[in-house]
């Protein structure tokens, strides 16, 4: 019931956002975070979330060809449409943006000493690159490949169907980079699109918990131990709660 | 060059379920014991308090409680032939780190294992005679009945506030129990989780076609629960973030507020945190351990002369300390001779995946990790392998542990990998979905082992440890049939539901460091009667090195179709006892080779 409310309410919004992103399209100038932050302002009139400090827009890590890249290519994996949010409106690429920045990217929980081998796919990443110089490096070739065989264009200058089919191409090896392993990096992006999309909305996707709402997952401080049995079976109203509604 | 600290009593190397048990059950003996445990101290709150407990991204997906692979990780190939590579990123394993271990992020499922897994090779041989056993196979009997262990599985049952239903108490059935369980003395201490949707749907199908279905046993309380020890244990608010998470409500059993605090009580415990052992030192001759070498927080080496070691650390990281110490004969592959890293096993998973319309709820955010209903018929030798001609088997089960959207999203075989189709089988099948799995027991064979790199380190200058493991086709086999048959079991959820579609999950072909399956990795130092097939005694006490005891599940000679903490927890007892009323009293072997 309130996942109905809520989502109708969403509704506007979303509308909203629509408008902006067709001004500004993914190949625009203007970093997706500016629309979708407008829209989350207007979203914030209720009381409770007024306290909330809205996430601050733009990039920390991505250069702007960057940053057109990676729009253009969480709007192939999370598109907007009538089911939910698109990763974009939802803050996904802001998401990779500050995990790249931080430990994530800078390598924390990974073990970069030499020597380096391709090895088997059992073995796992062996790229001697964080993830951050992987992004980097990546996104400049797959901007090759597309410049080399779409009429100079880059990725993000491509229709949305022309880059749901490079992306494919390479996850399936059909297509491959100057010298970089395309297939690890899409499903890398992939990875932390389907992250930023999901993760509690601290992080900066997932805005306004709108991919918890789109499946009903009611997020975080779940307590369930008498719900389970009288909801067995049966749907249930659920208030959605993130990290920051439980700090306040 | 390193401190040379004051000598203490006894050194316990790692903080986690067995290293704590030891420590508090020793705590009596008033004797100076050091605990040193490589990560940082933590505590429920504020650890591991709301909200920010709750965090997918930070403890699941970037794995906050578990080892920093960045600085200790080991090297991985399928076979002798190949060249072994770092696990460079943590993936199909999850071992902890900081005070508490791994006992602060599973997700408690807390199994007896089965009289015959005691006793795996006598009763094959029994049953079905020598040949049905392969050549490259080393099926290994334990030293350690499971009547010789009853009574300390209880202890750790009752320790744990583990909730479920007993099915075999003193040799009388118990309904709605798992009837092939050992005879246990008395009842769980406390009754089962409430059941979901899910547990409801796989009991009843279950049933029908005639498997016993019982509560999974789960170290998550289902009550507010005093223990024999005095500890309160909170009730479960069965939130979903179990597995990977500290709990906030003491629920889940760890060793870091149930054990810890009693060890403390021995004024002349002491637990050192950032305190990472390098190595075990030993005299001239490798038969006596005169203590351990550590790095503190400040990275400072220090000796700490020791009269006792126990090694407590992951099963894998005490095989990495004993072959680097020098502690026992490490196995060679080529000759089949030697004992450290000899017998590496794991577990092998499938099992399948059941879609329904969207009038049938399963609300999978509401679970905890023990929180589900299992069948034992499909286990070790609870069925007839005759025909089969494998040997072992598996727990199958339906669990409702969590459904945060990360890392569960079931989608039927076919969906794109991205796009609206993708976004719109997501939302779709998210809450209208269960998973029937199966934890397949792994064998020992001559060519699975770990042994020490030849060219990675570690980010002290150690060799890291060398893991060589595949499946074989025994384990192959067994697990494509019983993933068959949990496709029967969601078959017969038609007639309880409207079931759209049964997807078999393919147990793999090949072993892969990367997708996550299960921490549950045993062998390595296995205990035995034999000191030319096994590394430590009964009592868990090392051939050739006696005053250093090596605890936990690098002891079992083979891995069994389900949760191994249970006989780790009881071993650890069963252990101390040993040390506390024997081998304190007169240091020295407790078992003649």
């Amino acid at each position: 019931m309130s996942r109905d409310s809520a989502s109708a309410g969403r509704g506007v919004d979303r509308r909203h956002f629509v408008a902006a992103a067709g001004a500004a399209g993914f190949a625009g100038a203007l970093p997706a975070g500016a629309p979708a932050l407008a829209q989350h302002g207007g979203h914030g009139a209720a009381p409770a979330r007024a306290a909330a400090s809205p996430p601050p827009a733009g990039y920390v890590f991505f250069m702007p060809p960057e940053a057109r890249f990676v729009e253009a290519a969480v709007d192939v994996f999370i598109p907007h449409d009538d089911v939910g949010p698109g990763g974009v409106e939802a803050g996904v690429p802001a998401f990779i943006d500050r995990q790249l920045a931080g430990a994530f990217g800078r390598g924390a929980g990974l073990y970069l000493q030499g020597p380096f081998a391709d090895g088997a796919p059992t073995q796992g990443y062996q790229l001697p690159l964080t993830p951050a110089e992987f992004y980097r490096a990546a996104i400049r070739e797959i901007d090759e490949l597309c410049r080399r065989e779409h009429d100079g264009k880059r990725f993000d200058e491509l229709p949305a169907a022309t880059r749901d089919a490079v992306l494919l191409a390479l996850r399936e090896g059909r297509a491959a980079l100057a010298t970089l392993p395309g297939a690890t990096f899409v499903a890398l992006l992939l990875q932390n699109a389907i992250e930023g999309y999901f993760a509690d909305p601290i992080y900066g996707g997932n805005r306004d918990m709108g991919a918890w709402r789109m499946i009903g997952f009611p997020g975080v401080g779940g307590m369930y131990a008498t719900a389970i049995e009288e909801h067995r079976n049966a749907p249930m109203a659920v208030e959605f709660r993130s990290i920051a509604d439980m700090q306040r | 060059m390193a401190t040379r600290l004051r000598p203490v009593d006894i050194v316990i190397v790692g903080m986690g379920w067995t290293g704590a048990i030891l420590a508090k059950e020793l705590a009596e003996t008033g004797l100076k014991i050091v605990a040193l445990e490589r990560g940082g101290p933590r505590q429920t709150d504020p650890d591991f308090q709301e909200p920010h407990k709750d965090d997918e991204l930070r403890y699941a997906i970037r794995t906050e409680l578990m080892q920093d692979v960045q600085r200790e990780t080991l090297t991985f190939r399928n076979g002798a032939g190949e060249t072994a590579l770092p696990m460079r990123r943590l993936g199909s394993f999850l071992p902890g780190e900081g005070v508490g271990g791994a006992g602060v992020h599973w997700n408690g499922v807390t199994w007896r294992w089965l009289p015959w897994d005691h006793q795996a090779r006598t009763r094959t041989v029994e049953r079905y005679g020598r040949r049905i056993i392969p050549p490259e196979m080393n099926l290994q009997d334990w030293p350690v009945s499971y009547a010789e262990l009853e009574p300390y599985y209880d202890k750790f049952e009752y320790m744990c506030g583990v909730s479920g239903k007993a099915g075999n108490i003193a040799g009388h059935l118990q309904p709605g129990g798992n009837p092939f369980e050992g005879a246990r003395r008395r009842d769980y201490p406390n009754p089962p989780l409430p059941q979901s949707h899910a547990g409801a749907l796989f009991d009843a199908a279950s049933r029908a076609l005639g498997y016993h279905p019982f509560p999974a046993p789960a170290a998550n309380a289902s009550r507010a629960y005093v223990n024999p020890d005095g500890v309160q244990l909170g009730a479960c608010h069965l939130c979903g973030f179990c597995e990977r998470f500290g709990c906030e409500a003491d629920a889940k059993a760890s060793p870091h507020f149930l054990l810890l605090p009693l060890a403390r009580r021995n004024r002349d415990f002491e637990l050192r945190t950032h305190a990472r052992v390098l190595k075990v030192d030993l005299d001239a001759a490798r038969r006596r351990a005169t203590g351990v070498t550590y790095l503190d927080v400040r990275g400072r080496a220090f000796e700490q002369p020791a009269e006792l070691v126990i090694l407590a650390a992951y099963a894998l990281n005490n095989v990495h300390l004993m072959l680097l110490s020098g502690i026992g004969r490490p196995y060679d592959p080529r000759t089949r001779t030697g004992v450290v890293g000899r017998n590496y096993a794991y577990q092998i998973g499938g099992g399948a995946t059941v879609f329904f319309d969207e009038n049938t709820w399963i609300h999978p955010y509401m679970g905890a990790g023990g929180l589900g209903v299992a069948i034992d018929d499909l286990s070790a030798d609870n069925f007839d392998h005759g025909r089969f001609g494998f040997i072992g088997g598996a727990s199958v089960s339906c669990m409702s542990s969590s459904g945060r959207p990360i890392q569960a999203r079931p989608v039927p075989n076919g969906t794109p990998s991205w796009g609206s189709a993708w976004k719109a089988a997501v939302k779709r099948h998210y809450n209208h979905t269960l998973g029937i799995g199966l934890q397949g027991s792994v064998n020992a064979y001559d060519r699975n082992y770990l042994d020490l790199d030849p060219t990675y380190r570690d980010a002290f200058g150690r060799p890291l440890l060398r893991m060589t493991f595949d499946f074989h086709d025994n384990e192959k086999r067994m697990a494509n049939h019983i993933a068959d048959e949990c496709v029967r079991i969601g078959e017969a959820m038609r007639g309880l539901g409207n079931v759209l579609q049964v997807q078999r999950g393919a147990p793999p072909a090949r072993y892969s460091i990367v997708p996550y399956q299960s921490t549950h990795n045993t062998g390595g130092a296995v205990m035995g009667t034999n000191p030319q097939t096994s590394a430590v005694n009964r009592y868990l006490q090392s051939w050739d090195v006696p005053n250093v005891f090596v605890t936990g599940a690098c002891a079992f000679p083979q891995n069994a179709g389900r949760n191994p903490t249970g006989p780790v927890g009881a071993l650890a007892y069963w252990a101390a006892e040993a040390i506390k009323t024997r081998y304190l009293r007169r240091p020295g072997p407790l078992v003649r080779a």
